[in-house]
């Protein structure tokens, strides 16, 4: 059964989008998705990042076949929506952002009825085995808690035996014990030569599951590479984040920039980071122009640069101020 | 991840049957649902079927007034085991005739003369046929002779009774209320909870999923039918005079139209209360209309086509038809011919705006 799901599967690439634009009808109408590319290949992880609003949830449910889009080009496997749509859904497994799974039937029940939609598949039993449910099989889902609810909405999604699975912000609003269970699966899936997109607004998750990850903002993609590539062309690969209460002349802000081996600063009202490549060579300066200026230090701490400051280059705004900045309201 | 065997414990269902063990395990497991399906039709049989019973013929209740020839009045009447009195003063039977206690006081004034005096109020009914029956009695025990001979047979079979018109009228409610909260609300809810959204995601086949949710609805309703021709032979002895064949057939197909029915008024909704409005909407008119509690004829005569058009009506009628006048296909084709025709409008037209996403 699974050789003959692999043969069917003849391209090189998993995914491939031209051009996709989604402009919802309206009054007046949402420019959800502006004209996005992107090529995913075979048994890669690949993290679709923004922030809420940014267009991932549309983009991912018009790969998944359940939205239409305005204009562009979709290939799944070489397959498009609209012609081959009952042999994509046999090899795709999706799990949705937001979906309330029957709360009276059991883990088992509920795997059950998903598994007679595919003409093959893995059992119940192993799905459930999959995700670590075997404790829960025969509890009501009502019963379940956030974490084990969205493993289970990832076992409906791989039940069918699926070559690409599609998970929509599988780990949002969960706990870190439950996010680390949710990588581990996602992980033992791409282990296995599978494709995984995934959307997330997490910087760390998106860093430490996906090969590859595209972060879009507004309906279209600003950056695209794999998560250590798209650090590196920040430059400088450390960051001191210094944070103080009160006010600081902005003379002395301005010393902070002349400091040798500070390549950049990035200020902010109460605070400021400094990019550099070698931080024991910036602290003494920093410390001592700190000591001198008297400020009422309230942090000092210095780390690798992550996914977050790619964002913040790029767009100028945190993605957690992106939240509330009202980037267009979800569907 | 390589082992893609099925265990043999394990076996993989027909998307249908699926579809039909799920749709019957969430509904027996919600026991406010079983209530309003089960328990609740057999509480109206009950309620009404006790408020309305026939008690037989009633005995003929008459004020005697207090006179020369009561006495021999009570003579005359003796012989007649129904007929009860009640000896009264003259004023006390004007009281009692004025506040409805008694239709009729009979005096009469003079023995030998026999001249009787009948007090009743002329514009009710009930108290001139009583004034005639009492009448026809004492002139009788009096020595009156008929001319004419004639015999009374007095019809009593089942089916005449309020009882006998209401069950069948019941389970035309049940068959619609079923069809647009089993099929119709039960869509919505999943529209809302995104799961149809999620079923799009796999190959599951539309055609598989409504036949799934179709054929659960009729599971439901077989017991809930059943149930309520039971219960009703039981407590009052509905019985019935037409063809258990015809009858199958007829409530299948009720069941079916309102299952397109519900289907349609759920094709479209987004929202609980969009669908509850819509469901109203569809119901009331049936409710009061369509002849579940009283014949439709009563309503003024112009509207009689409306109502006969309405798909509740020609349900009721045909299983009344075979219930209590044992009618056969004969005479309800034309019934269900409407209904097979409301069946497949609605399923064609629900079919072809059914909404399964959201864009």
């Amino acid at each position: 059964m699974l050789e003959s799901k692999v043969a069917a599967v003849n391209d090189d690439w998993a995914i491939e989008v031209e051009a996709l634009v989604k402009t919802y009808a309206g009054n007046p109408p949402v420019e959800a998705v502006r004209g996005i590319d992107l090529k995913i290949g075979r048994g890669e992880c690949f993290g679709v990042l923004g922030p809420n609003g940014a267009g991932k949830t549309t983009t991912i449910e018009i790969l998944e076949g359940i939205l239409n889009a305005t204009s562009g080009i979709v290939k799944i496997f070489g397959m498009e929506w609209g012609r081959d749509d009952r042999k994509l859904r046999e090899h795709i497994g999706v799990s949705l952002q937001e979906t309330e799974l029957s709360e009276k039937l059991t883990v088992h029940e509920t795997l059950t009825l998903f598994r007679s939609f595919y003409s093959s598949g893995i059992s119940v039993a192993e799905a459930i085995a999959r995700v670590g449910l075997q404790d829960k099989a025969n509890v009501w889902v009502k019963k379940l808690s956030g974490g084990q609810k969205q493993r289970l909405a990832v076992a409906t999604a791989i039940v069918g035996d699926p070559q690409l699975i599609f998970l929509d912000e599988p780990t949002t609003g969960l706990d870190p014990v439950s996010r680390r269970q949710l990588w581990e699966i996602i992980r033992g899936f791409t282990d296995s030569g599978r494709t995984v997109l995934l959307t997330t607004h997490y910087m760390d998750e998106a860093e430490r599951l996906c090969d590859r990850i595209a972060i879009i903002d507004a309906g279209r993609v600003i950056a695209e590479d794999t998560p250590s590539n798209l650090i590196r062309s920040l430059g400088p690969q450390q960051r001191i984040e210094v944070t103080w209460e009160g006010t600081w002349m902005e003379s002395e802000r301005g010393e902070v920039s002349r400091i040798p081996g500070a390549e950049s600063v990035i200020h902010s009202s109460q605070g400021l980071t400094l990019c550099v490549d070698e931080p024991h060579r910036v602290l003494p300066e920093l410390m001592s122009l700190l000591t001198r200026s008297q400020v009422a230090l309230s942090n000092i701490a210095t780390r690798h640069a992550t996914l977050e400051d790619v964002f913040v280059n790029l767009t100028g705004r945190h993605l957690l101020e992106s939240d509330e900045s009202g980037w267009g309201a979800k569907r | 991840m390589s082992n893609s065997q099925n265990s043999p414990q394990d076996r993989v269902l027909h998307p249908i049957f699926a579809v039909t063990v799920t749709r019957v395990r969430e509904f027996i497991r919600q026991p406010e649902a079983v209530f309003w399906v089960y328990v609740f039709p057999l509480l109206m049989i009950f309620v009404l079927g006790l408020a309305f019973r026939s008690q037989g013929p009633a005995p003929l209740e008459i004020d005697l007034v207090d006179s020369a020839g009561a006495e021999q009045v009570k003579q005359w009447l003796a012989a007649d085991s129904d007929v009860t009195w009640k000896e009264v003063s003259g004023e006390e039977s004007r009281r009692r005739l004025r506040t409805g206690q008694s239709l009729l006081a009979v005096k009469l004034q003079d023995t030998a003369a026999g001249r009787i005096e009948y007090l009743f109020a002329p514009d009710r009914p009930e108290a001139r046929a009583l004034r005639n029956e009492i009448d026809q009695r004492l002139q009788l025990a009096a020595g009156r002779s008929d001319t004419l001979t004639t015999t009374d047979q007095h019809v009593q079979e089942s089916g005449g009774r309020y009882i006998d018109f209401l069950v069948p009228g019941l389970i035309g409610m049940g068959l619609m209320g079923g069809g647009l909260w089993g099929v119709g609300f039960a869509i919505v809810d999943l529209r809302i909870r995104k799961l149809l959204k999620r079923f799009l995601a796999t190959p599951m086949r539309p055609a598989d999923f409504l036949a799934g949710i179709m054929i659960s609805r009729m599971l439901f309703m077989v017991p809930e039918i059943l149930l309520m021709f039971v219960f009703s032979w039981l407590l009052f002895g509905v019985s019935i005079h037409g063809s258990w064949l015809l009858l199958t057939g007829l409530v299948l197909l009720g069941a079916v139209q309102f299952s397109g029915i519900g289907l349609l008024v759920a094709s479209r909704c987004k929202t609980l209360e969009a669908a509850s409005g819509l469901m109203n909407l569809v119901m009331l008119p049936m409710w009061t209309l369509c002849g579940i509690f009283f014949s439709w004829k009563k309503f003024p005569e112009v509207l009689h086509p409306l109502i006969q058009l309405l798909p509740l009506t020609p349900l009721i009628d045909s299983l009344r038809g075979v219930v209590n006048d044992g009618a056969g296909i004969d005479e309800l084709w034309p019934q269900v011919l409407l209904i097979v025709g409301w069946a497949l409008t609605s399923f064609v037209i629900a079919l072809s705006i059914f909404r399964w996403r959201d864009n």
